[in-house]
């Protein structure tokens, strides 16, 4: 019998604020989390909201449905990424996937087309969880990288679930 | 952290995965729970099935494995029932139909819009016909490579044929062997024509000959860790290791079960072998084999004929397998020319009679994505050439035709950026009809690969084209990367990425260019690869020269986002619904 790969690693906490990935190696394929129906004035509910990296990077998962694509073209507002006014970078790879309060993030590799800049962008907000549903940012627009550093959870914040 | 993957694969892979997948066919597409998508979808991988790219609910891409890429007498004629049964869907090809098959770079077959439901009774015909799709896809042994005509060729140095059979019949449904970290995939080459493409590979046996006892033996050289994925291209390192044919599958068994064990399950990014020969060097490969997972001493490699390597180099005879060949029984395989691998159903079930009718009924496959009919009497050769089917899939073919090789691209693949075969083809017939090579230059590879997992082996080409984007007119389209001077042989080398982000439709006037600079400037018999070694990036980026033509490319758009790039509702609200289980 073949030894077993690996025992299931216990489920990873992240704070709503925080990044799913930071810290952690790339991986093609990680789980993290999404705070669903926060309402004023509601003890906020938590629901786990699946995300993840598949098909070598080529695709971001969301509750097991592929929403958002490498090969689109972001215009983003990144001076640290190349000397472009806006990079307009093409993405290849997906390399995590996080969140960021109710804004799923990406951690992307892909080159800008206009001075051919490769290199790795941290956490391009990609879309948000609104009502429990998956809505695509507008990436047409200026799209900007969040910080790199993970924020702290505020008091009182929901903590989500990534396993 | 283990990947998602490896937690799936820890609670259900290998052989048990199939009665699940039985369940769901009998109890229908929509018995898969919908959070268990991803986890389903990635273990049906290792019995063959690949669920499509967006837009194509509930259908399947289907590889069989042909270790060797041998097709026994009336084995093709199952897979073109089968295509012809099953492999049918909602969307047709302009080009190639409704139903076909696609013949891979690793002597596979793949067969798309497969459903659910289908599953069993496909399995049942393959496996009553000695046909598989187990560990076609996903983490473990791969379908296993070499020189297709093993045992027929008349230039082999060993018949490798038994040494496959035998690894497949050992390592296909090994419980030991059936949970690695990613993908292994195995080459064993008899020939002296490189023909088994062992350079990259996760392991490759090459023949090799190592005295013993005052007598030259035959047997196989061993190489470790390479490939052509994820921007990383490797060769295969050395790791000074001969070894007899009867002892290849502990060899080949130690070094699977070597990579099972400290290869990386926490990134998949990092987890082929490649990556760890890198970390550890080759010596450290050998010394671990030695050590812990082989119970002999290892002989020391031996000498090998990568100097008499010419498949796939560029230059010299038999730099593919096309044409007429002879036999060492005297009979001839005559290996036919499949454009980018893809054949309709109809016309593989003619070329199954053609092949029973002027030979044994035998067919073998390549790795450059072509047929080869073997065990053709000479008294025969001339009326089968005569065939109208030979028309199509010529023994002579334009060199634009017999180079072009291509992946499935966004037709089907979820990796992919953009649309390949149907371009490719569309590329081959432009370039055959306005450019001309020199005389003296028969053959021309051209790959072209839709993203960086490099199906279409794309580094390894004279010309590579790579799936990329770019604006065109400020709109976002279609673009290719342009490589050169890649091929095999006893020098092997990647293609080098001279220019960046072509759009689609400037591809055949920058070949065109291209082939005008080489043709102008070339030294006298100097080949297209010698060429590009002689000149810099700089100055064959200024050859490739891109520019409009009169082709034209109707898929310049995203294709990615479309759910069938050939529907004439191609948006991906038009997706058809997944099929009904029937």
């Amino acid at each position: 019998m073949p030894e077993p790969a690996t025992e299931s690693e216990p489920e990873k906490r992240i704070t709503a604020a925080g990044n799913a990935g930071s810290g952690a190696s790339s991986t093609a394929s990680r789980l993290a989390a999404a705070v669903r129906d926060v309402r004023p004035g509601h003890v906020p509910e938590t629901m786990t909201t699946r995300l993840r990296v598949l098909d070598d990077g080529a695709w971001l998962s969301v509750d097991d449905t592929r929403r958002v694509s490498v090969s689109e073209l972001w215009r983003l507002d990144a001076p640290a990424f190349c000397e472009c006014d806006l990079a307009d970078l093409v993405v290849e790879n997906f390399l995590d996937v996080g969140v960021d309060g109710r804004t799923v993030t990406a951690r992307v590799y892909g080159q800008c087309i206009v001075c051919g800049t490769k290199s790795t962008v941290e956490w391009v907000p990609v879309g948000r969880i609104l009502d429990g549903e998956f809505v695509d940012i507008d990436r047409e627009g200026v799209l900007e990288p969040h910080r790199n550093d993970p924020e702290p959870a505020a008091p009182n914040e929901p903590e989500t679930n990534a396993g | 952290m283990p990947s998602d993957v490896e937690n799936w694969k820890s609670e259900v892979y290998g052989n048990e995965i199939r009665e699940h997948l039985f369940e769901f066919a009998e109890q229908g597409y929509d018995s898969i729970p919908d959070d268990e998508h991803d986890a389903w979808f990635e273990r049906f991988k290792w019995w063959g099935l690949y669920h499509q790219r967006n837009g194509q609910e509930g259908y399947f891409m289907m590889r069989i494995g042909t270790p060797n890429g041998v097709l026994e007498p009336g084995q093709l004629r199952v897979v073109g029932e089968i295509a012809d049964e099953y492999a049918r869907g909602p969307g047709a090809n302009p080009i190639f139909g409704e139903s076909y098959a696609d013949f891979t770079t690793r002597q596979s077959i793949q067969l798309h819009w497969i459903e659910l439901s289908d599953v069993p009774a496909v399995f049942e015909k393959l496996e009553a016909n000695g046909l598989s799709t187990q560990q076609a896809c996903g983490d473990s042994w791969r379908n296993i490579v070499g020189n297709p005509v093993a045992g027929k060729d008349a230039q082999e140095v060993i018949d490798a044929w038994p040494v496959i059979r035998g690894l497949n019949e050992e390592f296909k449904g090994n419980d030991d062997h059936s949970n690695l970290p990613r993908k292994w995939k195995v080459s064993v080459t008899g020939s002296a024509d490189g023909s088994g493409q062992g350079d990259i590979n996760d392991l490759a046996f090459e023949p090799a000959y190592k005295e013993i006892a005052g007598e030259d033996v035959v047997g196989f050289n061993v190489r470790v860790g390479g490939g052509l994925s994820r921007n990383e291209p490797r060769l295969a390192r050395d790791i000074d290791v001969w070894v007899r044919p009867e002892n290849v599958p502990d060899v080949a068994g130690g070094l699977s079960a070597l990579f099972r064990d400290n290869g990386d399950r926490e990134d998949r990014y990092n987890a082929r072998i490649k990556f760890l020969v890198d970390e550890w060097g080759a010596d450290a490969v050998r010394d671990t084999l030695q050590a812990e997972y082989v119970d002999f001493e290892l002989h020391t490699a031996g000498r090998d004929v990568r100097e008499e390597y010419t498949y796939n180099t560029g230059g010299g005879e038999r730099n593919d397998l096309v044409g007429v060949h002879e036999q060492k029984d005297g009979t001839n395989f005559v290996g036919l020319n499949v454009l980018v691998g893809r054949m309709g159903a109809d016309d593989v079930l003619e070329l199954a009679d053609l092949a029973e009718a002027y030979g044994s009924g035998e067919v073998r496959l390549s790795q450059r994505q072509n047929v080869i009919v073997t065990d053709v009497p000479d008294a025969e050769l001339d009326a089968f050439l005569d065939e109208p089917l030979l028309e199509h899939y010529s023994p002579e073919p334009s060199p634009f035709m017999r180079g072009s090789v291509a992946c499935t691209g966004t037709e089907f693949c979820s990796l992919s950026i953009v649309e390949t075969k149907n371009r490719q083809v569309r590329y081959a017939r432009w370039l055959k009809q306005n450019v001309d090579l020199p005389d003296d230059v028969e053959e021309f590879h051209i790959h072209l690969s839709g993203c960086t997992a490099s199906c279409a082996q794309p580094q390894i080409a004279d010309v590579s084209l790579r799936g990329m984007k770019t604006r065109k007119n400020g709109e976002a389209v279609e673009a290719l990367d342009v490589g050169l001077g890649g091929g095999l042989g006893s020098e092997p080398q990647f293609a080098r990425w001279v220019t960046q982000r072509v759009p689609v439709d400037e591809i055949p006037g920058a070949l065109a260019n291209l082939i005008e600079g080489f043709a102008a400037e070339r030294e006298d018999g100097e080949g297209f690869r010698a060429f590009v070694e002689r000149h810099d990036d700089d100055a064959l980026d200024d050859l490739v020269d891109p520019e409009e033509t009169d082709y034209e490319d109707p898929m310049m758009h995203n294709t990615k986002m479309t759910w069938y790039p050939y529907a004439d509702d191609d948006g991906l609200d038009a997706s058809p619904p997944a099929p009904a289980d029937d």
